[in-house]
């Protein structure tokens, strides 16, 4: 690192950098992705200067590569999250994150009478517009938008 | 179609549709077939339904099954707590073909995932009523000889009645034109108007009742009800701007019958009934040929 500027979250050796994450969604991507539950090192900051974003949130995590599978559940909060896959301090992969077809848990359908708010039911839905994010439930058949979602706490 | 449940009109393909109707004028032609001789049917009514559930049962009993079950789940295991899942696990194993209706939303469809048998939904919340649709399209075709090209008048409570609904998805399928008569508390959702422009369908809407009702194919009545409106004045300006009356029916066309699910209250006026276009109670009849023809196809048996 040539640069002089000061790293505000401290480089892995190992691991996957994800970057552009929205700060007010910095808990929810943890939680999609389980880090809160697993015992590598992992770090993150939230409010940092982005060009792109105004204010962003950063996680590093030791050791962990993700299956795209696994870091597309984080692209209904982050959907312009960044990730670059770590070995030996340098960046071997960057890859953007894309919205599924289909959405498995994670999300809560907006319906409360619908039969997955009622019982134990895990969510499932299709997505049916990835640009502005709208969900039909594939149990009441009814659409969750953008500024409907709520994330089921796990 | 065998072994496959009914959870939603829109899983239906157009083929698949008008299969079942075929299905159902065969049943009609010749209704006490002993095809369900010697199977059981679970008969889950987990909120009152005294009109589906009769017809269901008389669909059954005409095929020459047996019936099991509860018409209210007052009488089942839930109101000790047991989980639908649970409930439906244990039927499954009881019952050749189980019949639900449910008061959650998307519950015909997830106890169509826990249940070792085909589940036939015959009414899931506000969300699907399946098997009220094809006896709508039975009576539509049996009484203008095709589904094509017609003028369909949905009146009245457009915005939670989820057997316009349904009915305006299958019928997509037939090149209608719609016109929407309703109050503006309860006018046609957003969501199936967009759906509408998407397909090239047209579609009118209308305030009230008027002279326009001469073009209709078909009049599919629905229930106004009070407690629908957000303010009881409302109601009260608009409630008779919704009942149809015999003088109305003057100058449509011969052909033009009057459908509506029922029960009805007040918004088909009982002079109404002796007409020849009125055809809910034989639109009623023909619940049990569909029903006839849905179980059939399920179980494979036709």
């Amino acid at each position: 690192m040539a640069s002089s500027k000061e790293l505000k979250v401290s480089a892995i050796e190992n691991g996957t950098v994800i970057d552009h994450i929205p700060s007010e969604n910095l808990f929810k991507v943890i939680t999609i992705l389980g880090l809160d539950k697993i015992s590598t090192q992992v770090t993150f900051g939230a409010n940092l200067d982005s060009k792109k974003q105004g204010r962003k949130a950063i996680i590093k995590v030791s050791e962990v590569f993700f299956q795209d599978h696994e870091i597309n559940k984080i692209s209904l909060v982050a959907p312009h999250a960044r990730l670059n896959v770590i070995k030996n301090f340098e960046v071997v992969e960057k890859s953007d994150v894309t919205i599924p077809d289909t959405i498995v848990g994670i999300v809560k359908c907006f319906n409360p009478k619908c039969v997955t708010n009622n019982e134990a039911v895990t969510t499932h839905f299709k997505v049916i517009n990835k640009k502005d994010v709208a969900l039909r439930c594939h149990y009441c058949e009814k659409i969750t938008t953008q500024e409907e979602l709520r994330f089921e706490a796990s | 179609m065998k072994n496959r449940s009914l959870v939603s009109i829109n899983d239906f393909s157009k083929e698949e549709i008008l299969h079942i109707l075929d299905l159902a004028e065969e049943f009609e032609a010749n209704p006490n077939q002993k095809l369900l001789e010697g199977k059981v049917v679970g008969s889950l009514f987990f909120e009152p339904s005294t009109r589906t559930r009769l017809s269901f049962e008389t669909a059954i009993n005409r095929l020459g099954g047996r019936v099991v079950g509860f018409s209210d789940s007052a009488s089942s295991s839930a109101t000790k707590g047991e989980s639908l899942k649970d409930t439906i696990q244990m039927v499954s194993r009881y019952a050749d073909l189980i019949v639900m209706r449910h008061p959650l939303e998307g519950s015909a469809r997830y106890a169509s995932e826990q249940s070792l048998v085909p589940v036939i939904n015959a009414g899931d919340g506000a969300n699907q009523h399946p098997t009220q649709t094809m006896l709508d399209l039975y009576s539509i075709r049996k009484t203008q000889g095709k589904l094509d090209d017609l003028n369909i008048f949905l009146v009245g409570d457009l915005k939670y009645g989820r057997t316009v609904h349904s009915l305006l998805m299958a019928l997509s399928n037939f090149n209608p034109t719609f016109h929407f008569v309703s109050p503006e508390e309860l006018r046609m959702p957003r969501e199936y108007k967009l759906f509408l422009e998407e397909h090239g369908i047209p579609y009118y809407e209308h305030g009230e009742l008027s002279e326009i009702i001469d073009e209709a194919d078909i009049i599919y009545m629905t229930r106004v009800q009070k407690e629908r409106f957000s303010d009881p004045m409302e109601y009260e300006r608009v409630k008779n701007a919704y009942v149809l009356k015999r003088n109305m029916l003057v100058k449509t066309k011969e052909n033009m019958r009057v459908l509506h699910p029922l029960p009805r209250v007040n918004e088909i006026h009982t002079d109404v009934d002796a007409s020849p276009k009125a055809y809910y109670f034989d639109q009623a009849r023909n619940g049990v040929y569909a029903r006839m023809a849905l179980i059939a196809a399920v179980m494979g048996l036709k």
